[in-house]
């Protein structure tokens, strides 16, 4: 059985953000060391010594996988994203550290893996191994959570999500996880049925995700980055940009069963002047966040019901340290279906279809 | 808060005065009134008993009947028939409207006003003290509800689809026979989804907080722009791709696997997360309403879906009129359900809430048991609010739109013998489609006016003052022709059914209620005085002669449609010995005809009469009458008002006697009821199938009528033309206009005499 060289690399290149996994063999023998080419072992000290790369690159530390065993070697999978807009930087550096002569197989998904695939071939001679970005984030899913996320359990749910005193996150596994809701939260939505590892459809998708909340932001606060615009969302309060049910009809709809705390239109009181006049950028940052989780929720649960379907499981990298909404869409898939349904979330949020790519590299080598 | 708005509309509302006949008409007769009050727009609604004139004809006692004598006497008398009002008016007016009211209403026995919407605790004050009536709320989603169903169930081609591409951008629908169930999306400050099972089942199964609100409020802070109309204008003009981020943006292209094109939208708002730029104004509100609308027509396409409903009106602010909002809901719909599902809206969907609120009120009334109809005369019709669509609204704004609804004497329903009245249209041309025809029947319309005032005027010669009211009727329907040029959809499908049923409520509206009616009585008088020799020269001919002496008679009465001369009558009387129709004709089944009455009788036939004089007695009669003899029983269906010189049922009673006493074959068969006389409940020279008296239905049911006969072109080419019927039928008509005659591939004088028997397998399906 022949392995695959390495480096081992996945990559998932969206339309925001890029998600890059890579695979740190621990169990390099002497020899192997010796045999190792001088640019590969520049590319795993550089990746694995640094947490930060150039100005906007994080390694997700926390994240990382250790003592994995694939296919045959030991090692820790390292979790690293970029904005896709430095797409291009990324390229040239494949093309300075001379990243062909490798002879390795780049496997990338995501639609950057389409856009980019003549830039990859021009600029650093590199050919790319395109992956459906759906199989992948399946296939990488499912992996993650079979292997755990360094002893526990890589999915959690939250009890009591109805009711914010006593609403706590708790850890579970996804044993038996079919059929699952799998609603992806990246700029955009997709929304899949999977019945089994590769058995799914998607159901619908809706252009109100992760982009627009950033976009929004960005727009109304003058805010730059997901960090900052998710900081002035926890600092702000929704309630002086929404109208609420109770603000139109004093109290409760009764006759439908409305509470006087629902919202009744998202950016309703931005209709007046005055009140536009005065409200914060953090309010504003909330409201944002709120009515973009609040819409995915519905048109979740939506889905869910037409499929029958009673796990919702949310991924995707809107949901990085982003508990407002995590909170949000757990609270609204209990309550709406009267606890029905119930949601779930993975530590691993944005980076299955990374996970799934890098495993179709390891395929190869499984093969006799 | 209240109190400042009532300063600022105090201050504005001295710059409008009310044009007192036109609109709050009939206030002195007003009871039962009810206000919904939104954000920005006032409709108020109101009961009204109108008096107006209608023509009536009485028989004389015709055993002492001199030669000069007419036939029957007509007189006109005053008739009181009820009409519902609505009015639509910015909020800035409502004192001075009040006002208004207040000065006009004499009969108050009314205590309380209905009110339903947003706005009505704000005024509620302010309408108690001028009004001196007590404000009674009501739920804002009833009366939605309660409203929708009344113009579903009354108002022909109430719902559209619009298509902004197409050459009409509103295609009516046609009036389900069952309205249930359907799902009703009001898109306000945010959106409530509405499952309406019956007239009092109805459930609220959703919503969603992002809606009108979301795009104002969202729009106003992005672009400082604080008006929405303003928004939408923006909208129209930007390019969403500026700022959205595409499918193409993130792959280069379509994710083929998916289905998903490159230019769907991917991330709303995506490129400004990601690019350092400014944004236009134009682009941000453009991005915006994709946003909102696609994402109001995914939530309801679940909800359809799940709730396995087909038919979905939208309404509300966000709606109201705005083709900008109507196309992107349209969109949306179309791409979430593949074109399964269509985005339905509503010409009176302003009203819903007014229409409802008074319908509580009214309850004791029972307004639901009645038949209403759209009074063209009195209604503005569906406009366009955009500017550039529509360059007659500048001029509208600030003024009043209304609509009025006449309670029909009788309740309308559907001919038992469509063979499927969901798909049945009465017009054979629809010529809000049809530019071309558009044209043609705009410009004859309006050409024929000056005739047509100087009928209404010789009809009344002994009142002065019609001079000046046939003027007034001129102007009116003038101006009607003018809207309808520009707005072709303003009333629903624009035929030239609703082209002669305008003119005919124009007239009405007026006081000319009837002008033909003088003609009618000479022409019947002159005709009946030829009938004893039609019959019996007809019944000198052999069968085959005979049969289409008969059929050539009815051809030959309806082709001398009024103002014919004594030479016509004799042309008309010589016709079963010769005539200048000749076969074959422009549709011509006579042969598959006279095949068939070589069989068995048919059990009753059902036929629609057109014209007096000539036509009923000297081409009807005639026909009817081997019918009868044939064993066959006749229901003759007639006008229940006056049209043009169509004989009313109430002329056609008196005919009928008149032969009858003539005739023993018709005296036999009146006396054995196998001659019925039926009002259509129509006052129209066409024919709408699907609204005809209950009566009528009755009577059709009962005698298992198996053949229809459709007489004249109102009746059997302008409508009707491809009406399928569940039985045996008979369309005929002489074309008399040679626009149309060449439009069919004839000439004037063209002869169209259709027999249609049903496929066998039909029934089968």
């Amino acid at each position: 059985q022949k392995l695959v060289s390495f480096p081992w690399f996945g990559m998932d290149i969206g339309g925001t953000l890029v998600k890059l996994v890579y695979f740190e063999p621990k169990d390099i023998t002497a020899e192997e060391e010796q045999e190792e080419v001088e640019n590969l072992k520049s590319i795993r000290r550089y990746l694995t010594s640094n947490t930060a790369y150039g100005k906007t690159g994080v390694r997700d530390v926390h994240l990382e996988l250790r003592n994995l065993s694939i296919c045959g070697r030991t090692g820790t999978l390292h979790f690293i994203r970029f904005p896709t807009a430095a797409m291009h930087r990324f390229i040239q550096m494949g093309r300075d550290k001379n990243f062909s002569s490798l002879h390795t197989m780049l496997c990338a998904t995501g639609g950057g893996a389409y856009k980019f695939e003549s830039d990859f071939r021009t600029m650093a001679d590199l050919e790319l191994l395109k992956l459906d970005e759906l199989d992948c984030l399946i296939h990488g899913l499912l992996y993650v959570d079979s292997v755990g996320f360094n002893g526990h359990p890589e999915c959690y749910y939250f009890e009591n999500p109805s009711d914010t005193q006593h609403c706590v996150k708790r850890p579970c596994s996804l044993d038996n996880p079919f059929p699952m809701l799998l609603v992806n939260i990246g700029s955009g939505v997709s929304i899949l049925a999977v019945y089994s590892k590769d058995n799914y459809k998607r159901v619908t998708g809706t252009s109100l995700g992760g982009g627009t909340f950033l976009g929004l932001c960005c727009l109304l606060t003058g805010c730059e980055t997901f960090e900052e615009a998710l900081e002035m969302a926890s600092k702000g309060d929704s309630t002086n940009v929404d109208k609420l049910v109770r603000d139109i009809y004093g109290g409760d709809y009764q006759r439908f069963g409305l509470q006087g705390s629902a919202v009744a239109s998202s950016f309703g009181h931005m209709m007046s002047k005055e009140k536009r006049d005065t409200i914060s950028k953090e309010d504003l940052a909330r409201a944002t966040l709120v009515t973009i989780t609040n819409n995915i929720g519905s048109i979740a649960r939506m889905c869910a019901v037409n499929e029958k379907i009673e796990r919702v499981v949310f991924v995707g990298n809107f949901l990085r340290i982003n508990t407002v909404s995590t909170k949000l869409l757990a609270y609204a898939m209990d309550f709406w279906s009267k606890g029905q349904l119930r949601a779930l979330f993975l530590e691993h949020e944005g980076y299955f279809g990374a996970v799934g790519a890098f495993m179709e590299l390891l395929k190869s080598s499984e093969e006799p | 808060c209240a109190k400042r708005v009532g300063r600022a509309s105090h201050s504005l509302d001295k710059s409008i005065t009310l044009p007192p006949d036109e609109i709050f008409r009939n206030l002195e007769n007003a009871k039962r009134f009810a206000i919904d009050i939104g954000g920005s727009l006032t409709k108020l609604a109101y009961y009204s008993t109108v008096q107006h004139k209608v023509a009536k004809v009485r028989s004389f006692d015709h055993t002492a009947k001199g030669d000069g004598e007419p036939l029957y006497e007509i007189s006109v008398q005053e008739e009181i028939t009820a009409r519902l009002h609505f009015i639509k008016f910015e909020n800035t007016y409502i004192e001075t409207c009040l006002d208004f009211i207040k000065d006009h209403l004499v009969n108050t026995e009314t205590k309380v006003i209905k009110a339903t919407g947003g706005g009505a605790h704000k005024f509620k004050d302010l309408i108690e003290k001028k009004l001196k009536l007590k404000v009674d709320k009501e739920d804002e989603m009833t009366c939605l509800i309660k409203g929708c169903n009344f113009v579903l169930r009354n108002i022909p081609h109430e719902a559209f689809v619009y298509a902004k591409h197409a050459d009409s951008e509103f295609r009516f629908q046609n009036t389900h026979p069952d309205i249930f169930p359907y799902l009703l999306v009001n898109i306000g400050s945010g959106v409530s989804i509405v499952k309406v099972e019956s007239e009092d089942k109805y459930e609220r199964i959703g919503g969603s907080s992002i809606g009108g609100g979301t795009f104002w409020g969202l729009g106003a802070l992005l672009t400082k722009t604080k008006r929405f109309d303003e928004l939408l204008q923006l909208a129209s003009k930007g390019q969403h791709t500026n700022v959205d981020m595409l499918v193409k943006d993130i792959y280069g292209g379509a994710y083929g696997s998916l289905g998903l094109t490159g230019d769907l939208i991917a991330s709303s708002f995506g490129k400004s997360a990601t690019a350092d730029k400014e944004f236009s104004k134009e682009d941000m509100a453009k991005s915006l309403l994709h946003m909102i609308s696609n994402d109001i027509g995914q939530l309801a396409c679940l909800y359809a879906r799940l709730h396995n409903l087909t038919r979905v009106y939208f309404g509300g602010f966000f709606i109201r009129g705005h083709p900008v909002t109507m196309h992107t809901i349209t969109y949306s719909i179309n791409f979430f359900t593949k074109g399964e599902v269509q985005a339905l809206f509503l010409r009176h969907e302003g009203y819903l809430g007014a229409i409802g609120a008074f319908l509580k009120g009214a309850e004791e009334d029972n307004p639901n048991q009645y038949s209403w109809g759209e009074n063209y005369a009195g209604s503005s019709g569906l406009m366009s609010v955009s500017p550039d669509l529509n360059p007659m609204q500048r001029a509208r704004s600030g003024t009043f739109d209304m609509l009025e609804m006449d309670r029909l004497e009788r309740q309308l329903v559907n001919l038992p013998l469509l063979q499927d009245p969901s798909s049945y249209i009465p017009d054979t041309v629809d010529l809000t489609e049809d530019a071309l025809a558009r044209e043609y029947w705009l410009y004859c319309f309006e050409e024929a006016l000056d005739g047509v005032v100087k009928r209404a005027v010789a009809s009344q010669r002994d009142q002065p003052e019609a001079a000046e009211r046939a003027e007034k009727f001129r102007q009116k329907y003038r101006h009607k022709l003018q809207t309808l040029r520009h707005q072709p959809f303003a009333y629903g499908s624009l035929t030239v059914r609703s082209l002669l049923d305008t003119r005919e409520h124009c007239l009405n509206e007026f006081n000319f209620p009837d002008p033909y009616s003088k003609i009618k009585q000479r022409e019947n008088d002159m005709a009946l005085k030829y009938y004893q020799k039609v019959v019996k020269s007809l019944e000198e001919l052999s069968w085959d002669q005979r049969q289409f002496a008969l059929v050539r008679g009815l051809l030959a009465g309806n082709v001398f449609d009024w103002g014919a001369k004594a030479c016509c009558i004799v042309m008309v009387v010589n016709v079963y010995h010769c005539f200048f129709i000749e076969r074959p004709w422009l549709v011509d089944a006579y042969n598959q005809w006279i095949e068939r009455l070589k069989g068995p009788p048919h059990k009753c036939a059902l036929f629609f009469v057109d014209n007096s004089g000539m036509d009923i007695i000297l081409g009807v009669f005639p026909f009817v009458r081997e019918l009868l003899i044939r064993g066959t029983e006749v229901v003759l269906a007639s006008n229940s008002g006056p049209a043009l010189n169509d004989v009313t049922n109430s002329e056609l009673q008196i005919v009928t006697e008149r032969i009858a006493a003539m005739d023993p074959v018709i005296q036999a068969a009146v006396k054995e009821d196998r001659l019925t006389l039926v009002q259509s409940g129509s006052s129209s020279p066409c024919l709408d199938l699907s609204r005809l008296d209950k009566v009528l239905a009755t009577v059709v049911r009962e005698r298992s009528t198996d053949l229809v006969v459709i007489e004249g072109m109102g009746r059997a080419i302008h409508t009707n033309y491809y009406a399928m019927l569940s039985c045996e039928s008979l369309k005929l008509a002489v074309i008399k206009n040679s626009w149309l005659a060449e439009r069919l591939g004839g000439k004037i004088f063209s002869v169209v005499f259709k027999y249609e028997v049903p496929s066998k397998t039909q029934g089968q399906y």
